[in-house]
């Protein structure tokens, strides 16, 4: 026999404003306070119908939901569940917000009905009730006078027919933690002589908009919007672009900031066209992070067949990359990553030995891996908790590529240490390599061909909406990430 | 031709089957709306069958027939239209609808309209039926269960 719940309650906020955060089918990571962390599948935008939202209970269940109908006319979505630890058969659950006019508050009707087995009728009863819905209806509650909501409004409340030249940005409204991110609306000009128009299907989230958001780069200054890489689809051009045309799948990733955006004009010359193979989801995931890779590797230091090299962060975005990309150079490759966990993200993208850092002496376990010689590439983007022991880990002659600093600046240190190895130093910095049109041409190139080839695999991203910016920053710096992150506009 | 909607809604203090009770009856107008003078069944029908018209006088002295389209203990709603008024109006069908407020143990009053009238009428239509009879209904509604 099917349950059928129904519950409902007044929240005391306009219904736009509810409504706004509500029709997000991905928002209930947001908000809901048993919802740990939550994706939408396959890069698809919220409020598509058919989407598959994918989400971890705080108690560990991992539940996968479908969004049914959406109507922003009766304000009102309905869902299902795909796959739960619970057997909630049949779940399907109808969610509707209607206006009180006598005081701009808002009525929130929230149903469920679904086919328990007889034994567990009461318990999933309860649960549903109490857990999903009661709480849910708290938390919101909670979420709204938190003051975290309004950051999210402007950005959801452009609807999809205003987009025209309209869009929606994230800004540095300073320097400091994801929270000095927020959304607003904003004119995305008409592009002039040489420009583009890109209504942008997928932002690219990297190291770089971080450092730029505490303020260790300062190429973005508060009142900026953060970002160096997207994708999507040329909409306009100006009278002088030559290289593409409306209509045309592209990417980019290069200065100045500004990808954090539903839409961007920008200079049409340093757009890259898309290989057919390649989704806007995994170029926007891809671009930077192996063109980065493709010069740290065959640029700034040489590896080649023989070659022994340590990655750092071998999980990470960059780090998968290099990984795979040293091997199929030949190189030998050791990984270091922060936990077993990501550990077996490096092994299998080929590292001939993984380090748990922070398990033991990490130069000692090096030089016992390498003859006691230690390694000749070192790519070390964690910064101040790793700078000392890679040059530890150094043979003679070896070269230390310092691009980054996940763990804090780097600091200051005597450069005598390096004449122990006759070592090299060098700290690229990613502008360099890629500030002109010609620069761009010849990176991506070499990427798209170690695409073709293997030596580069594309991998799924993990996606957010654009509005939770910040939220995939506190992932990214939490180091609870592995491969890359997207934000979907 | 755009048809004119009104939309006028509260939340009531008082369990909706209670609310419900007063609110069912077709023919109970004078009961709880400040604004109707008197009102009868016409045909001595019941107030609950399908198709029954209500003829009722308002205070103002303008008088109205309405005929019930549909009602529903279920749903705690029900549909009528207008067959006579001083208003102008055409085509003109409104639902009221309870829904109870589980948390709070309240209920959610929702009245709608959706009629034709004259274009440049529209507006003011739409504004006096939404103010002084859907809103003062549901507040005289509301003041009635006010604890």
């Amino acid at each position: 026999l099917r349950v059928e719940i129904r519950r409902s309650t007044v929240i005391a906020a306009p219904i736009d404003d509810l409504w706004a955060i509500l029709r997000d089918f991905n928002s209930h990571a947001l908000w809901h306070p048993a919802v740990a962390a939550s994706a939408v599948e396959a890069g698809e935008a919220a409020d598509q119908v058919g989407a598959v939202r994918s989400f971890r209970l705080k108690n560990g269940s991992r539940i996968r939901e479908q969004l049914l109908f959406l109507s922003d006319l009766k304000r009102s979505f309905g869902y299902c569940i795909l796959e739960a630890p619970v057997p909630l058969r049949d779940y399907v659950a109808i969610v509707r917000l209607r206006p009180v006019t006598a005081e701009n508050s808002c009525f929130w009707d929230w149903r469920a009905s679904f086919n328990p087995p007889d034994a567990e009728r009461d318990r999933l009863t309860g649960f549903v009730r109490e857990n999903i819905i009661e709480a849910g209806f708290a938390g919101m509650r909670e979420f709204l006078r938190s003051g975290r909501a309004v950051d999210m409004r402007p950005a959801m409340l452009v609807p999809a027919a205003r987009a025209g030249a309209e869009g929606v940005e994230i800004v540095l409204t300073r320097y400091g933690g994801p929270e000095v991110l927020q959304a607003r609306v904003a004119r995305i000009k008409e592009p002039g002589g040489v420009e583009a128009r890109i209504r942008q299907t997928a932002v690219g989230v990297n190291f770089i908009d971080v450092y730029c958001r505490r303020g260790s780069f300062d190429l973005v200054a508060p009142g900026g919007v953060l970002g160096m890489e997207a994708a999507g689809v040329v909409e306009s051009v100006g009278a002088d672009v030559t290289n593409i045309r409306p209509g045309d799948r592209v990417a980019y990733a290069c200065a100045p900031p500004g990808a954090y955006a539903s839409m961007r004009t920008m200079r049409a010359d340093f757009l890259v066209r898309l290989p057919e193979a390649l989704s806007e989801v995994d170029a926007a995931g891809l671009l930077l992070k192996g063109m980065t890779a493709g010069f740290l590797l065959h640029e700034v230091a040489q590896a080649r067949t023989g070659s022994t090299v340590l990655v750092h962060a071998a999980a990470g975005g960059v780090g998968q990359i290099l990984c795979r990309w040293a091997k199929a150079l030949g190189a030998i490759v050791i990984g270091t990553t922060s936990s077993e966990a990501k550990a077996q993200a490096a092994r299998s993208v080929g590292c001939d030995a993984v380090l748990v850092f922070g398990d033991e002496d990490l130069a000692t376990t090096v030089r016992r891996l390498t003859s006691g010689r230690g390694v000749d590439i070192v790519y070390d983007a964690v910064g101040r908790d790793t700078f000392e022991q890679s040059v530890a880990c150094l043979a003679p002659r070896g070269h230390l590529v310092s691009f980054g600093q996940a763990s804090g600046d780097v600091g200051a240190h005597s450069i005598d240490r390096l004449a122990n190895r006759s070592a090299t130093l060098s700290r690229p910095n990613y502008v360099h390599y890629t500030d002109t049109p010609d620069k761009i041409r010849a990176q991506s190139d070499r990427l798209f061909k170690a695409l073709e080839s293997g030596a580069v695999v594309a991998a799924r991203p993990r996606t957010f909406s654009l509005a939770q910016a910040a939220q995939a920053h506190a992932e990214l710096e939490g180091r609870r990430t592995t491969g890359s992150l997207v934000l979907i506009p | 031709v755009d048809v004119a909607k009104v939309y006028s809604s509260a939340v009531i203090p008082a369990a909706a089957t209670a609310v419900w009770s007063v609110v069912r009856d077709f023919n109970a107008l004078p009961n709880w709306t400040p604004f109707v003078a008197d009102s009868r069944i016409e045909q001595n029908r019941p107030s609950d069958q399908i198709g029954c018209v209500r003829n009722f006088r308002l205070k103002d002295g303008g008088r109205i027939r309405e005929r019930l389209l549909a009602l529903s203990d279920y749903e705690m709603s029900f549909e009528y239209s207008i067959l006579e008024s001083p208003m102008g109006v055409e085509n003109y069908v409104a639902t009221f609808r309870l829904i109870p407020v589980t948390d709070l143990d309240h209920t959610f009053a929702e009245w709608t309209a959706e009629f034709d009238a004259a274009p440049e009428r529209e507006d003011g239509l739409v504004q006096s039926i939404g103010q002084n009879v859907f809103a003062v209904g549901l507040g005289a509604l509301k003041a009635r269960f006010a604890r």
